[in-house]
């Protein structure tokens, strides 16, 4: 048995959000780490406590309660390491995603190089770009500067030049940036990343460090030109991040001295865990976790051992207003089987805006929010392919799909949350698709940082909720045609069959933890992962809604007449039990 | 679980920290009064610069043109000043095409500031500065009503108020304003048409009181120059009956809109203040958990807009019709009627 098991250290994650915060407690139970508990309450990031610790020791409080022993001490400090009676733990974990979106300036080479690289290393933290200073900027030198100064950045990444390449455009470039951070007052400066020309690092370092407000130099994000080395330079950048929040938001210098240094911001840790799972499911095959936040919406998909992020700074909270600027009215209302007026829509959006903490009491509000859920994801499915075409085709095929954020998993039937996400992200072939209501992925991400045992066990455990295996078609054709023969054989031998027809969603039941042999034959011209006309049988485990066959087509097509796309919205809703 | 807080307040002491973003100049002393649009600190900020590579444009060598500089840092100069100059037979000149100062001057480059902006920080609501915080700016004090709303357009202005409702749900319309109306602060109802907000600008009033405001018109509310409050919403709402009868039992008193914008992470609402001449004891503004007797106001539907009383809190989540389990209470609306909302979709009333 592996030390840390026999060591039997319990841990404690935490997550602070700019609406809520969690904390969750993992321990040894017959010789494993289980989850065991978890409370979450409203975050104190924000006025009025503006202290994030307040929020920790009110989740830590709740905590306590259900697991029936003490974590805090009568005067609220976090007991370390776990006492002779029981109380307290032996380690925290702490993962942030509160604070406001980061102001990023990119500074590199070359658009579709260099830059491009930059762009990909700033998508993967919740920011916004403001502007790219480059090569084949047509601004004068002190437009450059100027942009600096009217920005006022909370971050500038600069890459440029393969490793023993160019160094003086890159100089050239970093001398303008830095005049303009240089210019700035001194409470306004920003952190700065360099992941350019390794050769330049210490030239960099002198001629950036006095003036920075904090400084990281990473490996290059392009060695060479046809090779991008993301992840150092992610690391690097997290630990950037999770220095401004330090500076940001009051409570977490005490948390990062409670956690003995075990702080990451909650998209890395989430990255890293979906990295692990990818290594875990081999190569040529990919899993996505989403995470629908009130400010953010990540996209993560693990593919190869590799993880690809895109951080939108979307969410069904503040930033619903500005997706209006994007998308219509009536993009939403197409998702809704409720008959609403289209300012419907822009009521909702501004409600939740102006209070993101609140929840959708009535279906036709619910409907709204998924229905805005659906468009944010579909926008971060379009982003995070264009970062990535290469790795995420239009109907992407993925073995597990991992789904976070109460709007889509604190529903109390599934089927809604599960709709959204197959109108979102319409993949294809089979995939399992899990719940996370509990906000476990990114603490997980942050325990494997203190012990890699956690996660395997945790997730082997049930820790997430299982709702069963998608079967997604690809075809088009019209509705009512054949397209797939299912034949579902259970452990006891007994079998469902069924003859799938376009545009229907279908449901087998198949409980959870049990398994089945899992045939599908589709007809000539219809996909099921495998190639036109294949098929194949399958072992599958169950889930809590079992065997969803999703026969509507890729891509989805939505009926053009209102009514009728109306009745579908609905019969496919009642199909999934919503 | 700990309760939001909006205040709608007939007499209280307010307090606010006013402060510049940046360090600047404090231009008022402790216990000054100060009126709502006095600048008490301001900060400057550059805003376009000249830049001068010597070397490249006098064609000299790194050394040469460092030796050719006559301008140093910190240096003010005027528009044609000569800022750096080659030697010998046929010397060559750089001049500064604009007035400004130089803020960088070494190793053959010279940068010069030609423009900047002056950042003003208002007081905000009229009162007492009753702490100076050096270069940032002050805390001043007042006494008297205040109402919170959900949306500024970042303006403050001080007029008479003007009641132009006869009950919460009114909607104003363009043709109700005319130039009798100059100079004051109207208290206006739900504004869904633009030509209001620009007739009121015409006239031009000092200030709009709104209970709401069609979201279309949010980017023509930003650009006017008298400050805009809609004290419940950016949907059809009708004003909620406390803001309501504490501004109409206010008519023709002299009143403050203070229209900064809502932000969260700072706590900071669009502020209406009305100074009235009475002291009352400084409240502690503790943050509270829900309970039973305190009065609330719902956010979001199907209640949105109505103030209540908690009756009790649910010892268990409850269901509501979207399917949704939450921590709950029951309230009673002003209406008579016991309702169950969600904790996350209520704020205390103060």
């Amino acid at each position: 048995m592996p030390v840390s098991v026999i060591e039997g250290e319990s841990l404690l994650a935490v997550d602070i959000g700019n609406v809520n915060t969690r904390a969750a407690l993992f321990d040894i139970v017959d010789g494993e780490y289980r989850f065991l508990a978890t409370a979450c309450v409203p975050s104190t990031a924000m006025a009025p406590w503006n202290d994030v610790t307040e929020g920790v020791r009110q989740a830590l409080e709740v905590l306590q309660q259900l697991i029936e022993h003490p974590l805090l001490t009568p005067n609220r400090q976090l007991i370390l390491p776990t006492q002779e009676d029981g109380s307290g733990v032996d380690g925290l974990v702490v993962t942030a995603s509160a604070g406001r979106a980061l102001k990023t300036v990119l500074v590199g080479l070359l658009n579709d190089v260099s830059l491009q690289s930059a762009r990909h290393l700033a998508e993967s933290i919740p920011g916004v770009i403001l502007d790219t200073i480059h090569l084949h900027d047509q601004r004068r030198f002190e437009k450059q500067i100027d942009a600096i100064l009217a920005l006022q950045p909370d971050l500038l990444l600069i890459t440029g030049g393969v490793d023993g390449g160019a160094s003086r455009s890159v100089l050239h470039l970093v001398e303008a940036a830095g005049l303009g951070v240089y210019l700035l007052p001194e409470e306004k400066r920003p952190a700065i990343l360099y992941a350019g020309n390794a050769a330049l690092a210490k030239e960099i370092r002198e001629i950036l460090a006095p003036y920075a407000r904090f400084l990281q130099i990473a490996p290059n994000v392009r060695p060479s030109l046809d090779e991008e080395d993301l992840l150092p330079a992610q690391h690097a950048l997290a630990e950037l991040c999770t220095t401004l929040r330090r500076q940001e938001l009051r409570g977490m210098e005490e948390l990062l001295q409670w956690s003995g240094g075990h702080m990451l911001p909650t998209h890395y840790a989430e990255a890293r865990l979906v990295r692990f799972l990818s290594q875990t499911l081999g190569a040529g095959r990919s899993i996505l976790a989403v995470d629908l936040g009130a400010s953010t919406t990540s996209l993560l998909l693990g593919h190869d051992g590799q993880t690809f992020v895109r951080v939108l700074p979307l969410g069904v909270g503040e930033p619903l207003p500005q997706l209006l600027n994007q998308i219509k009215a009536e993009d939403i209302l197409r998702w809704t089987h409720f008959d609403l007026p289209s300012h419907r829509v822009i009521d909702f959006a501004y409600q939740k805006a102006i209070y993101p903490q609140t929840i959708s009491v009535t279906q036709e509000e619910l409907s709204l929010e998924l229905a805005f859920a659906r468009e944010i994801l579909r926008q971060g499915m379009r982003e995070l392919r264009q970062s990535y075409p290469e790795v995420l085709p239009p109907f992407p095929a993925l073995e597990m799909i991992l789904v976070s954020g109460a709007t889509l998993t604190r529903l109390a039937h599934f089927g809604p949350a599960l709709l959204a996400v197959l109108d979102a992200i319409q993949p294809a072939g089979l995939s399992s698709v899990l719940l996370d209501p509990n906000g476990l992925l990114p603490m997980l991400g942050a325990a494997a940082g203190r012990n890699s045992l956690i996660p395997v066990h945790v997730l082997e455990s049930n820790a997430l909720i299982n709702l069963g295996t998608v079967v997604s078609v690809v075809a088009s054709g019209a509705y009512g045609t054949p397209v797939l023969k299912v034949q579902l054989t259970y452990e006891n031998g007994t079998e469902a069959r069924l003859d799938v027809r376009h545009g229907n969603l279908e449901v087998i039941p198949l409980p959870a933890e049990s398994t089945a042999r899992l045939k599908l034959q589709p007809v000539s011209h219809v996909d099921i992962g495998l190639g036109r006309g294949r098929g194949g049988t399958f072992t599958i485990t169950g889930g809590l809604m079992g065997v969803i066959i999703d026969a509507r087509g890729r891509p989805l097509g939505l009926p053009e007449d209102v009514i009728r796309r109306r009745e579908l919205a609905k019969k496919w809703l009642w199909t999934l039990g919503g | 679980m700990w309760a939001p807080r909006v205040s709608i307040l007939p007499i209280t002491t307010i307090t606010r920290e006013r402060r510049l973003p940046l360090p600047g100049n404090v231009l008022v002393k402790l216990n000054q009064r100060v009126a709502a649009t006095e600048v008490i600190a301001e900060a400057r900020l550059p805003r376009a610069h000249l830049y001068f590579n010597v070397a490249r444009q006098l064609k000299l060598p790194p050394k040469a043109a460092a030796k050719a500089m006559r301008v140093r840092a910190g240096e003010q100069v005027s528009q044609n000043a000569v800022l750096a100059e080659s030697e010998g037979l046929f010397p060559q000149q750089i001049r500064s095409p604009r007035p400004g100062r130089v803020v960088l001057a070494s190793e053959g480059e010279i940068l010069l500031e030609v423009e900047s902006v002056t950042l003003p920080l208002l007081a905000g609501m009229p009162g007492i500065v009753t702490q100076v915080i050096p270069r940032y700016g002050a805390i001043i004090q007042s006494n008297g009503a205040l109402i919170q709303g959900v949306f500024g357009n970042g303006r403050v202005d001080s007029g008479l108020l003007l009641n132009l409702m006869e009950r919460e749900g009114e909607v104003i319309s363009a043709s109700r304003l005319d130039l009798s109306m100059r100079g004051a602060i109207l208290l206006a109802g739900q504004c869904r048409e633009a030509e209001v907000l620009r007739q009121a600008a015409e006239i031009p009033v000092r200030g709009l009181i709104l209970s709401s405001l069609a979201p279309p018109l949010i980017p023509l509310a930003l650009q006017m120059k008298y400050p805009i409050i809609v004290t419940d919403g950016l949907w059809p709402s009708p004003m909620n009956p406390l803001a309501f009868k504490l501004l109409t039992s206010h008519a023709r008193r002299e009143i403050t809109l203070n229209a900064q914008f809502y932000d969260r992470k700072e706590g900071m609402r669009p502020e209406i203040v009305i100074p009235l001449p009475v002291s009352p004891e400084p409240k502690e503004n503790n943050v509270e958990s829900f309970a039973p007797g305190q009065k609330v106001f719902i956010l979001r539907v199907p209640y949105a807009g109505q103030i209540g009383q908690v009756i009790q809190l649910l010892p268990e989540a409850a269901t509501f019709p979207s399917g949704l389990r939450a921590a709950a209470a029951e309230v009673r609306l002003e209406n008579g009627e016991q309702v169950l909302v969600p904790l996350l979709n209520m704020q205390l009333v103060d």
